[in-house]
This record gives structure tokens, sequence and C-alpha cells, in this order.
């Protein structure tokens, strides 16, 4: 059972972020104030880019916040909308033909649920089965009995890859709720916010450093915008707040700041594996839902690699 | 009514969630009615699509085209055309004998008319057939006599995009994806423009949307 609103460590993380939001937005409020009078065109970009942001921020942090303070099935229901709507965008962008309608309604209608489903009533084995082993034997099965070979190599990876990242790499992070940790029975909701609390800031942390300091490229050939400042900036700031976050977690600060590494680290591969994406289908964002971000997918790029990696981490050292 | 109002709630709901339609105006979305909004034709789901897109207040006064063969069939169907999207029915079909053939288009274009001069709005696909969904096929003629025979109503342009692979033909459920609507500028019928001139500016219309910015 867990505790949700009744754990006071989980308010003051929650209060935390909150108070964050509240400074940055007020950050954004002066940069706008004293950009009065004529501006370069792209710094005025930046600050209102900026402002939608930092916008729809507080409103996933409002959905966040709602559906981690109930717990546990409010997290996972609200992880699967995730994986839905990156599903939806993903599948918009990758070529598809006919014969592969039918193999799409099982990765929506049946995969999708019951990835999620598993994670409800805490069948691990599955969990950790179902989209690796039996939807990769599935959905080739079925877009073959569709009787089109074109490109039929082609297409099945696209699928199979599309829900490995959308979905099954998603539901790790409310995965980590069904993990038994020894001595910290009914606290896991605080290891699932520590996990999106780092990625997530190691995102902003990043984009500040990379918009203050940056001056070296570090990708020019995949994200032009991504500096080497960024990078190491950002990602230091992410593992010290990891480090600094200990309290919240199973781990002692020393271990919390590893773990912090390790989620910097594969969320800045997936940035750059999803910006790879985007370049191949040549387009910017995978969507438009979130005004400043882009898609839903654009938001979750890193913890879509962060998730798994944290979720067996954990389970294997600390279970 | 109170059902009807629930059907069309969650069918605008439930098409949100698949298609992700979001309308994209390029003309006043808050005009008065009547208008004739014009679609190429990709899929089933195209007119539960243009129909949940536009504003409320010129929904209720918007009626889709529909072909009576597809719309007209089984009762859930039958329900929704003639309750929740009051549908215009019409026959396809066009009949072997010539003169039965200009009868039945007569009768058809007077039905159209009917609802435009009772202030009602019309949503209708020129090319008459769902197509692949890649390429928009010549405009049938329905259209330009509709609009000779009320030239003063406004004809707005309207592009689907990616609905033919969310719902293509012979599938029976949608698979989620991003669809897009765009409602372009209005436009009207010359004094004296040619049928296939006119037919052909319209398909140009609906076919510059596809490359519309998004705004």
């Amino acid at each position: 059972m867990m505790k949700g609103l009744q754990d006071p460590q989980l308010v003051l993380m929650i209060a935390g972020i909150l108070a964050f939001l509240v400074v940055a937005s007020l950050v954004a409020w002066v940069l706008k104030l004293r950009a009065q009078g004529p501006l370069p065109p792209e710094r005025a970009k930046t600050i209102d880019n900026l402002i939608a942001r930092i916008k729809a921020w507080w409103g996933m942090v409002f959905v966040f916040g709602i559906a981690i303070a109930t717990g546990g099935y409010g997290s996972i229901v609200m992880f699967a909308i995730v994986s839905f709507l990156a599903l939806r965008e993903v599948l918009t962008l990758l070529p598809t033909r006919r014969a592969d309608h039918r193999a799409m309604l099982w990765a929506f209608f049946i995969f999708l649920p019951l990835q999620y489903y598993l994670v409800a009533i805490e069948w691990y084995g599955l969990f950790a089965l179902l989209i690796p082993v039996y939807a990769y034997l599935l959905l080739p099965s079925v877009q073959v009995l569709a009787g089109d070979t074109e490109d039929f190599l082609a297409r099945t990876s696209r699928l199979q890859w599309a829900l490995m990242i959308c979905v099954y790499c998603v539901s790790h992070a409310p995965a980590l709720l069904i993990l038994e940790i020894p001595g910290y029975e009914g606290q896991n909701a605080k290891l699932l916010l520590f996990l999106v609390v780092v990625t997530e800031m190691s995102d902003v942390l990043q984009y500040t450093c990379g918009k203050l300091f940056g001056k070296h490229k570090a990708v020019p050939a995949v994200s032009p915008n991504k500096t080497v400042e960024g990078y190491v900036g950002g990602g230091l700031l992410a593992t010290g707040l990891g480090a600094g976050l200990w309290w919240a977690t199973p781990f002692n600060p020393w271990q919390a700041g590893l773990m912090a590494l390790v989620i910097v680290v594969a969320g800045i591969a997936g940035g750059l594996v999803m910006s790879a994406v985007k370049r191949d289908r040549q387009v910017k964002d995978f969507g438009a839902m979130l005004p400043g971000h882009g898609g839903v997918l654009d938001r979750i790029d890193s913890l879509c690699f962060s998730a798994p990696l944290f979720f067996h981490l954990t389970r294997f050292f600390f279970t | 009514m109170v059902l009807e109002k629930l059907v069309a709630t969650g069918l605008r709901g439930l098409c949100r969630l698949v298609t992700g339609a979001h309308p994209r105006w390029l003309s006043d979305p808050h005009h008065t009615v009547p208008r004739i909004y014009f679609a190429n034709h990709c899929s089933h789901l195209d007119t539960l699509v243009v129909w949940s897109t536009l504003p409320d207040e010129l929904r209720q006064h918007t009626r889709p085209v529909a072909a009576r063969d597809y719309w007209g069939h089984g009762a859930i169907r039958g329900y929704i055309a003639n309750r929740v999207f009051h549908a215009l029915l019409i026959d396809r079909k066009a009949a072997e004998d010539k003169e039965v053939a200009e009868r039945h288009r007569q009768e058809t274009l007077d039905a159209m008319t009917a609802v435009l001069d009772a202030g009602e709005s019309l949503i209708l696909y020129p090319e008459g057939t769902r197509g692949a969904g890649d390429v928009i096929q010549p405009f049938r003629a329905g259209l330009y006599h509709l609009a000779r025979a009320r030239p003063a109503v406004p004809l707005v342009p309207v592009y689907l995009g990616n609905l033919a692979r969310i719902m293509p033909k012979g599938a029976t459920l949608p698979v989620p994806m991003q669809g897009q609507v765009v409602f372009g500028p209005e436009m009207q019928i010359g004094e004296g423009e040619g049928k296939q001139p006119f037919l052909e500016r319209c398909r140009t219309a609906v076919l510059s949307l596809t490359e519309a910015k998004p705004a």
C-alpha cells in the first residue's frame, strides 16, 4: 500500500518542485519585463519559448502531482496515457502500409493496456517479457498474414521499435512502484518522483547551462542546439541534485549521486536517439501537444532511456 | 435529446483521442451560417472529424451529406447519422436509365438547396468516393451545380490529412494517429465561371491546404 500524501517526505519533494516553478516563472517574468524595446528576434523568440515551456510545466506538474498523490493506480494510469500519446505521435511519423493496420491495432489496444495491467497486478515476470518476446513474435505474424511483403523487415522493425520505446520503456517508470525494497515499504512513490525529477531537471539544467554558457557544439550533425557546456554543466548539477535528494530514496548520498549520473547519461542518449529519429523523418518535433516543448515524446525522450536503467539497477542492487 | 447530446459529446471525445484532430482555420471560424464545406474524402472518419472540429455554434447548424448505402445501414450508424449528425442521406448509385438518373440528380440538388435555404450549412465530398488518401481525385459536378444554384453561399475548402491511415478502406477499427483538419479561406463561384474551371479551382484550393504551415 502506497502512502501517497501521508508521506511527509513526498509532500516536501512536491513542495520543492512547486517552489522551483514559482522561481522559474518569476525569472521568466523579469526577463520579459526587462526585455522591453527592440530585441534581436533570436532573443525575443527564446524568451517567448521559455515562457511557453514554463507554462506547460505547470500543467505537467499539476497532472503528475495528482497522479503521484494518489499513490499507485493513478500513476499507472497516467503513464499508460503518456504511452498512448507517445505511440500515437511515433506511428503518425513512421511510414506504414495498409497491411500494418491490424498489427497496429494489436499494439494500441492489446499490448499497451496489457503492459500496464501487468504493472497494476504486479506480475513482474510477464511485464518484463510481454513486449520483447510475445509482441516481438506476434506483431510480425499479424503483419505477414495481411499478405504484403513490401518493405517487410523495415515495417515490422519500426512497429516493434515504437512499441518498445513508447510502451515498454515508459512502463518501467510506474513499475518502480512494485519493487519490494526492504525498509522502504510503501514509499516507492518517492522513488518514481526521484527518477522523474532527476531526468527532467537534467533536461532543464542542460537547456539552461547551454543557453547561458554554451559555446562548443556537442553533436552538430544530430542536435545543433546541444553544447558541451550544456551537457557537462547540466549533467553535473542534476547529478548533484540527485545526491542531495538521497533522504527521499533507499540510497545513501553517493549511491543516489551515482544513480542520478546514470539517469543523466541515459537521458542524454535518449534525447540524441530521438533527435536522430526526428532528423530521419525530417520533422522538428514529434507533435504540438505541449506548447514550447513540442510533442509528448519530445518531453519524455530522456525518460524512455533512463526509466528502464534506473528500474533494473534499483531492482538488482536494492531488492 | 439528452441521449443525443451525450452521444455527441462521447463521439467528439473519441474523435479527439483517436485522431488528435485540432482544426486549423485559415478563415474566420466564427462566421455566420450557411456555408458549404467541401473536403477531400479519404475515410469513413471524415464526417466525424469535420463535424467534431467545427465550433459548437456552427456544428448545430451544419448537416453532413452522407452516402445512404453506408450511413443508412445498421441501427447504430443510422442513429448517429440521423439523430446526432443530422446527416442528409443521399443515394450515390447512378441509375442506368438516363431520365431516372437526371431526376435523381435534381432531387439530390433540391434536397441540398433546401438545407441551405433553411439557414444550415452542408459538408460534402466532391470526390464522391474515398480515395487511397495520397491523391485527391477529380471533383464531381454536384458541387458546381450546388454552387450555381446558390451562388451567394460561401464555399469553404477543407483538407483532411492522414485519416486514410487511421481508418483505411475495409478496416473496422481506427488506429490512433495524428490527423489533420484545415479549413481554408472562403471562396465563391464566379459569374459565368465554367464547370471544369470551377471544379479544378475548388480541387486546387483543397490541395493547397496540404502545404499550409501551422500557425
